[in-house]
């Protein structure tokens, strides 16, 4: 057994090269490698949402709807809504980083439950297969809310069959989250307190406390449609006394603290990089930690907000339009805090800070348009136009696919124990980052101009923007595929990356890379703070 | 579900990634402890929903009751409030060491829960004569004086609920009984003592937590609004 602080060497046993075979890959317990299974799983699901997103894009480079009909085009984007939410942006950090890191972070050698965890993956390829079903068979026109009655009553495309892959494709996130929330609890080594978890885990614990108590809601919702759609019985049905509203309000009972889901982890991954790159303790660590819980419990407060103009009454709009803007405030104070947590730090410019400036702007300019959705005359005004759809752009791609995008920057020499080449990452993510400003500023312009979501033919005097937006999607496709190239040709020809390739602070660096299956020889004791980085600076700020 | 252990470690059912026995026990019962939070909301949604209708058409609602048959719940209720009794003897006999009482208690544990089933399966039965089954054409008619035309449609909305939701909780009782089969099993092999029983703590939590959604389930679907004959 070699001690983690040898020089790294290219032929040590770690959890790539310990066993070999698809049996010991698909019957693994190892969190690592069920990582490597959801990282290949939703880089494929991400590739297909893709795809669709850029159909989209080419039908609405011309006013007319050219390249398909208003049908295909409902099927486009509905696939391209449920593909990319449900298999791709809820699983991302969870189930890929979170796996890899939560255990090693707080010192363990394992989730609590590895078998649950080896399930989650399985419940997750049976989803998408049902989801990629109704594609093959025809696809799905509901949009990714599969609204009642439409869905119910109206649609003749394959309701069914995706809604039963997104209600398989919840179990996974439940266990995922469970298993989450033990180990935290549980698992942490001698020393690692709970005001000295990384930030990360305090977001991924935030996450799965969504988890765990908001997809079991939108699972009963979905089955409710499902019986609804096969017996006509009328539970969402206005025409014979069911109540349509109520299927959004459980709907998004889900689906509002589902895009915290997406966004908590992300905010995780940021607080990582921050600190890092900066060389600098964390400014406000207990505000960060707390606020990741604020967002999670306020998040459960304010689905209302997305159905302002769908008849619910008055004074609960006034309800939920006032705790809208209560959660932006925990959401402020992690910019505010990253934000400081850089002043006067050394900062460098390597790829994954790139993509966490990236985060902090974009993510910014999303929120701040989430509040002008959140006030009520303002977002009669702007719901269902391309207004809405830039700004929760901004937060998920913007935010949650930049984290993402991120995270693999910075843990990829871990994972895999290979460096990638440092000056194509700086380069894709310049493109990722014009290329998505280009895609989703001139939408905002769109929208407030009044083009509605959804439809497949504008107003002629849109097109401008539009090809604008077209052209920024192609360059956020080829920033993209740049480092899917990188990263592939790395893990052959990339320099074996050394134990801690960016100096960085945490239980996950002491370790060799790519990591021993158990991860530790032995298990660490922990006595300093996290992001322990140069003490002696913060001391004299101010 | 707690990962059960079945490994070769130094003691046989510590796994490798916990510490020792007791993390082990804690983490298993902890995360039950989760997945029933889960369960709450998932039944909770089912709930949520039932609520909103009986508030949108309490009268409705309350004439559908009279279709409700109290004594096949009542005793339903009776059937499950004992197996729960027999179900948390069993985790102290396996805590306790004893083999044959553990073994008595899971069976007795199991043949209530089939009770149950086979009540409510003759429960159904009588909605399926009473043309009250709203889900299957031909098997729903809404006459006769304890049903007023006016409620058509609202009464369809409460029956479907009605099957929705002892529907999803006899689709848990029948997984219940699978994980009694699972730990009758285990413990005829003799796997648990007083070092290790977390899979029948576990278990134990599990059918608890069924059996208190009977409590809320009856008192809702047949006992509110009830108007004829009560026990």
């Amino acid at each position: 057994m070699s001690t983690a602080l040898q020089e790294p060497q290219t032929e040590t046993v770690n959890y790539l090269n310990a066993e070999y075979g698809w049996k010991s890959w698909l019957f693994t317990t190892d969190h690592k490698r069920i990582a490597v299974l959801y990282l290949i799983s939703i880089s494929v699901m991400f590739a297909l949402g893709g795809v669709f997103a850029g159909l989209i894009r080419t039908e609405l480079l011309t006013p007319e709807g050219d390249l398909f009909n208003s049908d295909t085009y409902n099927k486009v984007f509905t696939m391209h809504g449920v593909v990319m939410i449900f298999f791709f942006l809820i699983p991302s950090i969870p189930a890929t980083f979170g796996n890899f890191l939560v255990p090693m972070m707080i010192g363990a050698k394992d989730l609590a439950f590895p078998r649950i965890n080896l399930l989650s993956w399985y419940i997750y390829i049976a989803g998408a297969l049902f989801a990629l079903a109704a594609i093959v068979m025809g696809g799905v026109d509901t949009g990714w809310t599969f609204y009642t009655p439409f869905s119910t009553t109206y649609s003749n495309t394959f309701v069914i069959t995706a809604a039963v892959g997104v209600f398989i494709a919840g179990f996974s996130s439940i266990l995922t989250g469970l298993n989450f929330i033990v180990t935290v609890h549980k698992m942490r080594a001698p020393g690692m307190t709970w005001g000295r978890l990384p930030l990360f885990v305090w977001a991924n614990y935030a996450t799965a406390l969504i988890q765990v108590l908001g997809t079991p809601v939108v699972a009963i919702t979905l089955a409710l449609v499902g019986l609804e759609r096969a017996f006509h019985i009328g539970i969402f049905d206005p025409a014979i006394g069911g109540d349509p509203i109520l299927f959004q309000h459980m709907f998004w009972f889900y689906s509002h603290p589902a895009v915290y889901i997406m966004i908590l982890p992300g905010m995780g991954v940021i607080s990582e990089l921050v600190t890092c790159f900066s060389r600098k303790g964390v400014f406000g660590y207990s505000f960060i930690a707390g606020s990741s819980l604020g967002i999670a419990i306020i998040g459960f407060l304010v689905w209302g907000h997305h159905m302002f103009v769908t008849g619910m009454s008055m004074y609960a709009g006034l309800y939920f339009s006032l705790l809208t803007m209560f959660v932006a405030v925990p959401s402020a104070i992690k910019v505010f805090n990253w934000t400081a947590t850089m002043f006067r730090g050394s900062i460098s410019y390597e790829t994954p800070m790139l993509y966490a400036f990236g985060f902090i702007g974009l993510f910014t300019i999303g929120g701040l348009t989430g509040l002008f959705l959140g006030t009520l005359g303002m977002d009669v005004h702007l719901t269902d136009t391309y207004f809405v759809v830039a700004h929760f752009h901004y937060v998920m791609v913007g935010g949650m696919v930049l984290a993402y995008m991120g995270a693999l920057h910075f843990w990829w020499p871990k994972i895999t124990g290979r460096l990638y080449p440092d000056g194509w990452g700086k380069f894709s993510a310049l493109l990722v980052f014009v290329g998505f400003n280009l895609t989703f500023f001139p939408q905002f312009i769109l929208g407030y101009m009044g083009q509605p979501r959804r439809y497949h033919a504008y107003a002629p005097e849109f097109q401008v923007l539009n090809v604008m937006s077209t052209a920024g999607a192609s360059v956020l496709g080829v920033g993209f595929l740049i480092p899917l190239i990188y990263l592939l040709w790395s893990l052959r020809y990339g320099k074996p990356a050394g134990n801690n390739p960016w100096g960085a602070k945490g239980l996950e660096w002491t370790t060799q890379s790519p990591p021993t299956t158990f991860n530790f020889d032995e298990t660490p004791i922990v006595t300093e703070e996290a992001y322990a980085y140069a003490k002696h600076e913060e001391t004299h700020v101010g | 579900m707690a990962d059960h252990a079945v490994t070769t470690d130094h003691p046989p059912q510590l796994r490798h990634h916990f510490d020792d026995m007791h993390q082990q026990f804690d983490s298993a019962t902890f995360g039950m402890w989760v997945f029933l939070l889960t369960e709450i909301m998932f039944f909770g949604g089912m709930f949520g929903a039932y609520t909103v209708y009986r508030s949108m058409y309490p009268d409705a609602f309350a004439a559908t009751s009279n279709f409700m048959n109290p004594a096949f719940g009542a005793a339903n209720t009776a059937v499950l409030i004992v197996s729960s009794l027999t179900m948390a003897l069993a985790v102290r006999a396996a805590h306790l060491g004893q083999q044959k009482v553990l073994q008595i208690m899971l069976v007795l544990t199991m043949i209530f829960g089939t009770a149950f089933l086979v009540i409510k399966g003759f429960e159904y039965h009588e909605h399926w004569e009473q043309m009250k089954v709203p889900l299957i054409a031909g098997h729903w008619s809404w006459d006769g004086p304890l049903a007023p035309p006016q409620y058509a449609h609202q009464a369809q909305i409460l029956f479907c609920f009605y099957f929705f939701m002892t529907g999803f909780h006899a689709i848990h009782m029948v997984v219940g009984l699978g994980i009694m089969t699972t730990i009758l099993l285990m413990a005829r092999k003799g796997s648990f003592g007083p070092t290790y029983y977390t899979p029948v703590e576990v278990s134990g939590l599990y059918w608890h937590f069924v059996d208190i959604v009977w409590i809320f389930l009856f008192p809702l679907l047949y006992l509110i609004g009830h108007t004829k004959n009560l026990i």
